[in-house]
């Protein structure tokens, strides 16, 4: 929006430096043709281009490596899902047949887009409403204990190689923590195959990921409402709200929107992302494929089967959920306070 | 009340660490007992020892997967934050052809995860010969996009106009600019990028990339070692303890500039 205004403004700029050389041209100026607009825009660009040059040697190596390593292969993956390719063939063009297998044929990326989805919709809003509650109930703490709550909170999602602890913990023999402390207690008599059993092991999972999801987007809450001053609130109370809860939606809220919309981000593509977690925990695949996950379907079929087509259609899927659901979230967010 | 609840909720997200630490420090019979003991009876540093013993005998010491992450942490992030500021700088402060479709693109690609691009990744590094070498996990950590995001966010509000205008009139080229003036200033932003470049790169674990022995990381060993069951239950959750205590470090150390920089992390629309 802004760039079109400064485009718009810098090219009359130049048609007026133009025309104060020569009256003729005025005239022509005023019955220019459109392919005259377009060459004059792309002389335009390119005198920009030329002008800037220093600026496109400084972000080279980023947007060079960002293309090779981002860009281009989702690119690729779109290209591949239309295709059957198993890495020693050349891709042979297939059409959408990937896409009807998925959704016609294959039972099991249909419960893994359940799964997903089941996921996704309870670790990903449960673990952004933690993050933004924790972040505000801390905010009002003294600087010493905030920052010490702080440290406490985010340690876990730092701590990546844990999924092999909590394992020993939810271990399946009478060695399992969770197993010997209830057998000690009198509750059960033989031991609980917790990751081993369709009911146990999705909740186990979930509270598992919740444990880790504090992460970027409760600093970036942190510092949202570290932001907002008194002064806001003040006048707030003036104004006649009466409770924190007024308080929190009519002015804390909406003021920390942008970071809202951030850690919304951060959210949605963490909750789709925990394929790891799940192998490490469950196994892939996880027993009668109960916590089996598109992230999974997707190393299942790319690395173990090497259907390299089949899989990049898995991907693709996965990729314009996330794209679609971010947007939509995005949306909803900007109502906040309104 | 809120105070209680705090102290509650804290101390149950500490309690996995907690039990790790106590797994660490348990001598190998103590593991047998039963009912297993939350605290270790007669904590010893025996697994830490035991640790460097295990692997020292085996094809690779122990001493290379921890070389190896730090080899990859610390390229990965010192390059991550120069190239990632050298291409903020130019898209936060000045308009030029493109600036704001490469954005886009960035910002864009915050909302998907790497995964969804492992096969098409696999098959570029393979024709760029980055297989089986420490560039195939440096170079992508390179590029890390939520990096720049965050260096763009904060220079954004950080960095006034008028300031390198003025530079400017004083004759100062774009990168005396960078690297006397932008650099500097935002020094709060360089260590958000380290502690989220040193989370992701630490944790590196088994790659596709990578199948020599002797490239491969810390996180792979303890994969390797908690695969012994129970027994290697102590020298597992002694590996989980190293893997967690320099990221952790670093983040304490770095916390208020973390705090400040994500301040600006805020998206518009």
């Amino acid at each position: 929006m802004t760039m079109k205004k400064v485009k718009g403004v810098s090219l009359d700029n130049i048609a007026w430096n133009e025309n104060s050389t020569t009256n003729e041209s005025r005239i022509t100026n005023e019955r220019i043709t459109f392919r005259q607009r377009v060459s004059q825009d792309v002389k335009y660009q390119w005198r920009m281009v030329k002008k800037n040059k220093s600026k496109y040697i400084f972000i080279a190596p980023y947007v060079i490596l960002f293309f090779v390593f981002t860009v281009c292969p989702v690119f690729i993956s779109i290209f591949l899902s239309f295709t059957n390719f198993n890495m020693l063939e050349m891709p042979k063009f297939t059409g959408l047949q990937n896409y009807f297998r998925l959704f016609m044929a294959d039972d099991i990326f249909v419960k893994a887009l359940g799964n997903t989805i089941m996921f996704a919709l309870i670790t990903g809003p449960c673990g952004y409403m933690i993050s933004l509650v924790m972040a505000w109930f801390i905010n009002e703490l003294p600087r010493a204990a905030r920052v010490i709550i702080t440290v406490l909170l985010y340690a876990p999602s730092l701590a990546g190689g844990m999924t092999p602890i909590f394992k020993i913990f939810f271990s399946s023999d009478a060695q399992g923590f969770l197993n010997a402390f209830l057998l000690d207690w009198g509750f059960i008599t033989t031991p609980i195959k917790w990751l081993e059993n369709a009911t146990y092991v999705v909740p186990i999972i979930i509270f598992v990921v919740l444990w880790g999801s504090l992460g970027t987007s409760f600093l970036s809450f942190i510092a949202g409402l570290q932001g907002i001053g008194k002064e806001y609130y003040e006048a707030a109370a003036m104004d006649g709200i009466k409770n924190r809860w007024q308080e929190l939606w009519y002015i804390t809220l909406p003021l920390m929107k942008p970071q809202l919309m951030f850690g919304a981000v951060m959210s949605i593509t963490g909750a789709f992302n925990i394929g790891s977690i799940i192998t490490g925990l469950a196994g892939n695949p996880s027993v009668d494929y109960s916590a089996h996950t598109i992230m999974q379907h997707l190393v299942d079929y790319g690395t173990v089967r090497f259907e390299m087509g089949y899989s990049s259609a898995i991907a693709t899927v996965l990729f314009f959920i996330m794209i679609f659901l971010n947007k939509a979230i995005q949306k909803f967010l900007n109502k906040v306070g309104e | 009340m809120l105070i209680l609840f705090l102290i509650a909720f804290t101390s149950l997200m500490i309690l996995p660490l907690i039990f790790a630490v106590s797994m660490s420090l348990k001598p190998t019979n103590e593991l047998w007992v039963f009912p297993p003991t939350f605290f270790a009876k007669q904590p010893t540093l025996k697994n830490y020892r035991d640790l460097f013993g295990l692997m020292t005998d085996s094809w690779v010491p122990i001493g290379r997967y921890i070389f190896n992450t730090f080899f990859i942490t610390i390229v990965g992030t010192a390059g991550h934050i120069i190239i990632a500021s050298m291409a903020a700088y130019p898209l936060s402060k000045y308009k030029f052809p493109g600036s704001r479709f490469i954005f886009v693109m960035i910002r864009t690609s915050l909302m998907f995860s790497g995964a969804v691009i492992a096969i098409p990744n696999y098959l570029i590094m393979n024709s760029l010969n980055l297989i089986d070498h420490y560039s195939s996990l440096i170079l992508p950590a390179f590029s890390s996009t939520l990096g720049l995001f965050l260096m763009k966010q904060f220079m954004d509000q950080m960095i006034p106009m008028p300031l390198l205008e003025s530079a400017e009139i004083d004759g100062a080229s774009e990168w005396i600019k960078f690297s006397r003036i932008v650099m500097p200033m935002v020094k709060p932003a360089w260590l958000t990028l380290m502690i989220f470049s040193v989370r992701d790169l630490w944790s590196t674990g088994a790659s596709p990339y990578i199948y020599s022995e002797k490239l491969k990381t810390l996180p792979y060993a303890l994969s390797q070692i908690a695969s012994g069951g129970i027994a290697r239950a102590g020298v597992g959750a002694a590996i989980s303890m190293l893997l967690l205590l320099f990221p952790l470090a670093v983040f304490i150390f770095s916390q208020s500039n973390i705090i400040e920089t994500m301040a600006t992390s805020g998206m518009k629309d």
